[in-house]
């Protein structure tokens, strides 16, 4: 199996990797680049752990070859440190667990990204593909209302 | 026995052509061990299953043509291979004169999978639950591929053969899609039944498209396509030819659903039983038909 080397840049810090072609970029990020927010969850597209953003679009970093990423800019979770909706999300309680957040949070950026002002529909729509087996969803909602409200 | 939940890609060679025809010949040469991929969203779904193990992924992304999104308003829109869905979604002209393409395109997994799945790459997956085909046909959808042989097109109305067969050959790659203009006046909608109201594939579903026609007894042509419930998305033509020749009614838009329900030939599986399936598409067909009909006559 061949290998690729690749330049990317993760959350500012540029980095060349030598990659394999099976190799995902949620694997480059846990076990090359040691960035474990980003979580595995199902490895299947399907539950949004592994949410991050590629090239400022939210992909599922499980279904990204690496070897796709060549000059590619990524930002996980450990790239939104001091981002608002990190303290709302704090403040209303919507973390328990805690492993589908990071991939929360990364919807929730691209979201606010592209629609600064989302009414609870768009929330709700964006955050279909992050599943959440302890909150019930309502707090992260409300989170991601208020940190719109601070953005502005 | 222990089930790895996490399986990580079977081993294979990933390969970036230089140009569609090093790519084809490549692919030809490989034939039966290389897949062209896009968002490998089917494609690495199957892999980790262990039902398909290619020795070789080929990308097509950022081929010649693959990442147009263009819009003439003489010819129609043409939508490249490696455009996502979301970008099909956003765009100002899909939403004016394709909205049905949108609306196909929205009831697909998730945001964060819509930012890789491609609409080529649904129509080549083949699968009858494809949730954009049903548009893609509505619409005259034309494939422009590139072979061996050098491009041509391909129409949407005789491309699938079964489950995941298609008249593409080793060698071929699609290119892009085109849809002419859509009939003047036209109104259409989907109706998925999935086992929740987003982000899964479906139980069936309903493509309805219908425009004012002064040709035909009933002054309106229907197009009507069925997912999920045949080896291949299915055009319901009986019910459509039905519902042409004579005016249309309560009473036609019942009997039509009625021929659409009795003409798939769906299977029992883990979404839902044959014959749930059956009386499902005689519903959604007959709520489907009266919502277009609504809409052209408000
Ligand atoms: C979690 C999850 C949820 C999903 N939900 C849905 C859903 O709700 N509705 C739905 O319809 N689908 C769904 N899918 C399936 C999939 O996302 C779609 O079918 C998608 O459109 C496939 O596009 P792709 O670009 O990822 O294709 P790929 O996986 O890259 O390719 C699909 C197939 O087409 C072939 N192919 C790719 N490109 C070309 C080309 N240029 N020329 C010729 N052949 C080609 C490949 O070899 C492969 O066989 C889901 C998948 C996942 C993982
Ligand atoms: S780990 Fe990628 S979607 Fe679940
Ligand atoms: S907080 Fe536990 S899965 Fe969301």
């Amino acid at each position: 199996m061949s290998f690729h080397e690749i330049q990317i840049t993760v959350n500012g810090v540029h980095e060349r990797v030598s990659v394999k072609s099976n190799q995902t970029l949620m694997l480059l990020l846990r076990e090359t680049l040691a960035l474990t927010g980003t979580k595995n969850g199902c490895s299947a597209g399907e539950c949004g752990a592994c949410t991050v953003l590629l090239n400022g679009e939210a992909v599922n970093s499980c279904m990204v070859l690496a070897a796709e990423c060549d000059g590619a800019e990524v930002i996980t979770v450990e790239g939104l440190a001091g981002d608002p909706l990190q303290d709302a999300i704090i403040r209303h309680g919507g973390v328990q667990c805690g492993f589908c957040t990071p991939g929360v949070l990364i919807s929730a950026r691209a979201l606010l990204n592209r629609n600064p002002n989302p009414n609870d529909e768009e929330i709700k729509e964006a955050l279909v593909g992050n599943l959440c087996r302890c909150t019930g969803y309502v707090r992260i909602i409300e989170a991601v209302k208020e940190a719109a409200r601070l953005q502005v | 026995m222990v089930t790895d939940t996490h399986p990580t890609l079977p081993e294979f060679d990933y390969f970036r052509p230089e140009s569609l025809q090093e790519a084809s010949a490549f692919l030809a040469q490989h034939a039966g061990e290389a897949r062209p991929f896009l968002g490998g969203t089917d494609l690495f779904v199957r892999m980790r299953d262990g039902a398909l193990v290619p020795r070789y992924l080929v990308d097509v992304k950022h081929l010649e043509g693959t990442d147009e999104l263009r819009f003439d308003p003489q010819h129609g829109l043409t939508i490249g291979a490696a455009v996502c869905m979301n970008r099909v979604i956003a765009s100002p002209e899909v939403r004016r004169v394709y909205p049905l393409l949108a609306e196909a395109c929205r009831s697909v997994a998730s945001h964060q999978l819509r930012t890789r799945a491609t609409v080529v790459g649904n129509v080549c997956n083949a699968s009858p639950a494809g949730d954009t085909i049903g548009a893609c046909l509505a619409l005259d959808g034309v494939l422009n591929v590139h072979g061996t042989g050098g491009p041509r097109q391909e129409p949407l109305s005789a491309f699938f053969l079964g489950p995941g067969k298609t008249k593409l050959q080793p060698g071929d790659i699609v290119t892009s899609i085109h849809f002419p203009l859509p009939p003047l006046g036209c109104a259409g909608t989907y109706l998925k039944l999935g086992r929740n109201r987003l982000s899964d594939l479906s139980i069936v579903a309903v493509t309805v498209l219908a425009a004012p026609d002064p040709g035909l007894p009933s002054g309106c042509r229907f197009r009507i396509v069925l997912a999920s419930v045949a080896p291949v998305p299915l055009v319901a033509a009986q019910a459509e030819e039905y519902l042409a020749n004579r005016p249309v009614t309560s009473d036609s838009i019942a009997e039509a659903a009625r021929l659409a329900g009795a003409a798939c030939k769906p299977i029992d599986d883990i979404r839902g039983s044959a014959r749930y399936r059956k009386s499902m598409v005689k519903n959604l067909t007959e709520k489907a038909l009266t919502a277009v009909w609504n809409q052209l006559h408000p």
